[in-house]
């Protein structure tokens, strides 16, 4: 039920018992915490640790997007709570980026609707994540992984 | 209308936004891009043919067939990489 997008980080703690307060239906939470991975790249012969990136996004449309993703996990399971907070702006390596939480009456609805939120919002929140590397500034292009995963949930649908 | 560009598609074109005045003919998504291309060569190159970008329509992701008739803002995107 909420979506924030915001620079500063988060406390998953607080943000977690925020939002199961006052409601006990709720009989399974999941949590998924996506980090910034410490990169290499290769320049020349040697390899390059990449140790920051600026996320950029679409103010306005990404809030629209993350609640478009969350009302479309709330048609296919039954959930009691959602959250997503996405950060945006320069991370460093080890940072927090994202947090996805859902609570459901049964575990199986809460791991599927979070992993389906996690998948979804890779491909279809407008994020763009710009590595800063030895050579200079580069823009990351697109996995081909993360369609194949948020495409699995299409085809469940029909 | 507004048109907006992000990430690598603001440097090509070389401005994240700009107030364009569209004749009658421009009447899709797919018409802007044909009508954008001609403005410079940074256009023409980040809204080449086969270049992988995306479009929204007042926020909304949009294909080219979607009219953008009464539509405050158009951007476009490369795939999204974020999570």
């Amino acid at each position: 039920m909420t979506v924030r997008v915001q620079e500063a980080d988060f406390d998953v703690g607080a943000e977690l018992e925020a939002l199961t307060a006052g409601n006990k239906r709720i009989g399974g939470l999941t949590v998924f915490v996506g980090l910034v991975r410490e990169m290499h790249v290769r320049e020349g012969l040697h390899r390059e640790r990449i140790d920051a990136l600026t996320l950029e996004h679409y103010p306005g449309m990404t809030e629209k997007a993350l609640l478009d993703i969350e009302a479309e996990a709330r048609q296919r399971w039954p959930l009691e709570a959602t959250l997503i907070v996405h950060r945006y702006g320069r991370l460093e390596a080890g940072e927090r980026i994202v947090l996805v939480a859902v609570g459901s009456p049964h575990r199986e609805a809460a791991f599927g609707a979070c992993e389906f939120l996690v998948d979804w919002l890779k491909t279809k929140a407008p994020f763009w994540k710009l590595e800063e590397t030895p050579a200079g500034d580069k823009w990351v292009a697109a996995h081909e992984g993360d369609d194949a995963a948020a495409q699995r949930w299409e085809t469940k649908a029909g | 209308m507004r048109i907006r560009y992000f990430a690598w598609m603001k440097r090509t074109v070389g401005a994240a936004d700009e107030e364009v005045a569209l004749p009658e003919n421009v009447k899709t998504v797919g018409d802007l891009v044909a009508f954008l291309r001609a403005r410079s060569p940074g256009h023409a190159e980040a809204l080449a043919e086969g270049a992988a970008f995306g479009a929204a329509v007042d926020q909304r992701t949009a294909t080219f067939d979607v009219p953008i008739a009464g539509a405050r803002e158009v951007a476009f995107f490369p795939p999204f990489t974020g999570g």
